[in-house]
């Protein structure tokens, strides 16, 4: 059976808008983790993000739905859009053949932190009508619903950093029971005062104030990772519904899935990769490919030396016995980890490399750590890529695994 | 375009855990809504004299008197808390051992998910954090020096979810599940998913609130969406009668033991009922307002019968979203009368949010705990605070005074901000032979 296959990719990320401008971002690997704009840092010990540049919220989203939204919001309304476009899709008359299935992380946190701010300064009579919808996690779905018509069965997961991957885990589900068409993935806003406070209590965020020193995944010098904002969002569809409308293009197929837990917290982490290895295991058994069939791997790359180690004792424990070792990029590691956009956005560079036959390197890898059965990707690389796996992390103990495969026509019976 | 559960694998209610305003644990909770008592009252948490709205129901919860240690109060919101709580019941009245050294029959731990819904998280400590590293609001650049160290579990709600796996060694898929109002039904309905596609053979599914703070209530004010009837607190939430004038804010938290049907068989546990169809649809057309012809939620509710090959004369209850603003309860009545045809003017409907307020989305697994223990135990819980029908409203709302009735097959149904719609059928596993 075939799986779900992605025909739209919307990217709104620190690389750029749009997919083209992401990827060639990404291939001539352009610094898009800068020193913070729009707030001072000082005070917070880190002073860098990856930031959307070259955004114009009001090229995607209506003046008057500006002002009931955050720039989460925004940035969502923007992907969904790009991704439509891409896909060249159109509502269908049937309203209820178009599921969004989005994943959050930190919601509305600009908007919201306004709001607060002026209920304690001012008094809730200061606090606006559009708090109670613009700052929860279902914000951007619910808005991407009703401006684009799409009524099918809707929702939305948070699993931070897993949740990119685990908004198609669930769309599948989705289409399982008879809806063609989801929209997935997620994107992120963040970079933000009390956002990033409260990011930067996980203690995982590098205090390193120029990017080659601050964001490097799986090397000797890695410090912790630096956030960003944004994501992507891609429209999946049943291969019979997109044959049918005649879908202008297809970037892959979503071929496996699978989720674990470590059932560990932070402040006890789990001691080793068991459950990590797990899903990818679970991946790949779904999608019926060995670990031999894996041209490339795009990790998790959380930049912290412990999660680093236990992502390549996973890696090794799944692909170690591979003839070749296998080949692993850290694509994040260009952007800044962007929550649930993060490993939504990684599932749009696979697609990537698979059209075009290229691995992106990882940025800032000068001085791999010791990486047995691991082949840790430095400078691009051209090569063949039919099949990937997308791996993502969420902060508390989720492994996500997304296997994605080159799309074959089907031959004529 | 319904499809019936591919795998053919069922999904059963083996255990109820709930944390709710008034009472104390599950069987507080059904003698308090069986006995039509209210939990609404005059806001306590702080001082609600500049809010419109000054009624809420609250729940006395120490986490630490329900068995949670100083580690786990220290580093969670009140909504995960509440959660744990309300899993340990769950899990305990289900009869299942998890982790190691647990009995024969514990479950696989690679088998059992977690999927906890909550429509705004831990909003409650994000404030009170941020009215400390504000200054109460005077800085817009907040100072980490006077921030607790556990602000990123707050700000991501998927905390709730990993604090689940941690207590039961459960290593399956975990996620929470934020749909804002409809989350407690999504949760549920999206963990009988995971049993049904075989991921899991056990999930803990629930959902858990606590938004009882000053912006939450000042984001509802602004609207109007929660009541102004500050005279009478306790008679405050009206769901279906004409004096309604919105929504009492509640917290709490249900978690439900999903298990498929064959692995519960095989232990002999208790069984509350089926999980027999879920659904959700967006209404696509406003984020706060209804539409008062309630399509999409009949869409939803006749899409969760089909899945479970259920005709609608067979629903003999709805337990309502029932929030009491006009425009829900006319758009839910519309609804079940699309829905149900002819069988809507026989079936008992009735809205606990009357007695235990409107806990955003954690109300949806309460409801769903509630509409569990109505089909085990054939009593039909009652809307408080009717007196004054409305002509918009006009079916039976179980008025006041808790019914004996046996119930086969019952339907609990959401609405939320956003347009989620959002319905989960619940058999009785007499109602037919397997």
């Amino acid at each position: 059976m075939t799986g779900l296959l992605v025909t739209g990719i919307g990217v709104v990320a620190p690389t750029g808008v749009g997919v083209e401008a992401h990827w060639s971002s990404l291939v001539r690997g352009e610094p898009a983790i800068r020193p913070i704009e729009g707030f001072d840092t000082d005070q917070y010990g880190v002073t860098l993000a990856g930031q959307i540049r070259d955004f114009d919220p009001k090229a995607f989203v209506a003046p008057q739905l500006m002002v009931q939204t955050d720039r989460w919001t925004w940035t969502s309304l923007a992907a969904a859009t790009l991704a439509a476009q891409d896909a060249g899709y159109e509502a269908p008359e049937d309203a209820y053949a178009t599921s969004v299935f989005l994943a959050a992380g930190s919601g509305g946190n600009e908007f919201s932190q306004h709001e607060i701010q002026g209920l304690w300064a001012k008094g809730p009579k200061s606090v606006g009508a559009y708090q109670s919808i613009a700052w929860f996690y279902a914000a951007s779905t619910g808005q991407l619903s009703i401006r684009d018509g799409y009524k099918g069965p809707s929702g939305v997961v948070v699993s931070e950093g897993a949740g990119g991957l685990d908004s198609i885990g669930w769309a599948r589900r989705v289409a399982r029971r008879g809806t063609p068409a989801v929209l997935v993935g997620g994107t992120e806003a963040g970079v933000t005062p009390y956002a990033l406070l409260c990011q930067a209590t996980s203690g995982r965020l590098s205090t390193a104030t120029r990017p080659e020193d601050a964001y490097k995944p799986f090397d000797h010098r890695a410090n912790g990772h630096v956030i960003g904002e944004g994501g992507a969002i891609l429209l999946l569809e049943e291969p019979g519904a997109a044959r049918a409308r005649g879908a202008r293009q297809v970037w892959g197929e979503v071929a496996g899935y699978g989720a674990t837990h470590d059932a560990h917290h932070h402040e006890d982490p789990a001691p080793d990769a068991t459950q990590y290895a797990r899903a990818i295991r679970l991946s790949l058994a779904d999608a019926g490919v060995t670990p031999d069939e894996v041209d490339l791997v795009l990790a998790d790359g959380a930049g912290v030396p412990e999660l680093d180690a236990l992502e390549l004792e996973a890696l090794q424990r799944v692909f170690g016995g591979r003839a070749t070792p296998v080949p692993v990029t850290a694509p994040s590691s260009w952007t800044g980890r962007l929550m649930a956009g993060g490993s939504a956005l990684n599932v749009a560079t696979a697609l990537l490399a698979i059209r075009d036959g290229i691995v992106p390197g990882t940025a800032h890898l000068d001085d791999p750590v010791d990486a047995p059965g691991v082949d840790l990707v430095q400078q691009n690389r051209v090569q063949d890529v039919g099949t990937v796996v997308v791996l993502a992390r969420g902060f508390g103990g989720f492994n996500s695994s997304l296997v994605l495969r080159r799309h074959q026509e089907e031959q004529a019976a | 375009m319904s499809t019936p559960t591919p795998s053919g694998r069922r999904v059963v209610i083996t255990g109820i855990g709930v944390v709710a305003p008034g009472s104390m644990g599950r069987e507080g909770f059904w003698e308090m809504i069986t006995a039509g008592r209210t939990a609404t009252r005059r806001i306590t948490f702080f001082d609600p004299s500049r809010f419109r709205s000054q009624v809420a129901a609250e729940v006395d919860f120490d986490g630490r008197k329900l068995g949670l240690t100083a580690h786990e109060v220290h580093r969670n919101d009140r909504f995960v808390q509440m959660a744990m709580v309300a899993a340990d019941e769950a899990v305990a009245d289900s009869g299942l051992t998890f982790g190691a050294g647990g009995a024969d029959d514990a479950p696989d731990p690679d088998r059992v998910g977690v999927t906890l819904g909550s429509a705004v998280g831990a909003t409650m400590r994000l404030e009170n954090e941020y009215v400390a590293v504000s200054d109460a609001g005077k800085h817009w650049l907040v100072d980490p020096r006077y921030a607790t160290r556990f602000l990123h579990q707050a700000l991501v709600p998927s905390c709730g979810a990993t604090e689940l796996a941690v207590r039961f060694g459960a290593h399956g898929p975990a996620t929470v599940v934020s749909t804002g109002c409809t989350s407690g039904i999504d949760a549920v309905g999206y963990g009988a998913q995971l049993i049904e596609d075989g991921d899991a053979d056990v999930v803990i599914a629930g959902a858990s609130d606590a938004p009882i703070s000053p912006i939450s209530m000042a984001c509802f004010d602004t609207i109007r969406a929660t009541t102004a009837n500050n005279a009478d607190p306790e008679h405050a939430s009206k769901p279906f009668d004409a004096r309604r004038d919105g929504f009492v804010m509640g917290e709490g938290a249900a978690v439900l033991v999903l298990e498929e049907l064959d692995h519960a068989r095989q232990r002999g546990a208790e069984v509350y009922c089926e999980v027999s169809g879920y659904a959700n649809r967006c209404n696509a057309f406003h984020m706060t307002g209804l539409r008062p012809d309630g399509i999409e939620m009949a869409e939803a509710i006749g899409l969760a019968l089909d899945q479970g090959r259920i005709d609608p004369d067979e629903v003999g209850y709805v337990n309502a979203h029932g929030s009491g603003t006009k425009q829900n309860d006319r758009h839910e009545t519309a609804a079940v009368k699309r829905s149900l045809g002819p069988t809507a003017q026989q079936v008992s409907m009735s809205s606990i949010k009357s007695m235990v307020g409107h806990s955003l989305g954690a109300i949806g697994s309460i409801e769903i705990a509630a509409t569990a223990l109505a089909v085990k135990r054939g009593v039909v819980p009652p809307t408080a605070n009717y007196g004054v029908p409305d002509p918009e409203c006009d079916l039976d709302y179980v008025p006041n005074t808790a019914r004996e009735q046996k119930v086969d097959v019952a339907l609990s149904v959401g609405s939320g901000f956003g347009g989620f719609q959002s319905a989960i059928v619940l058999a009785s596993p007499t109602r037919r032979s397997a």
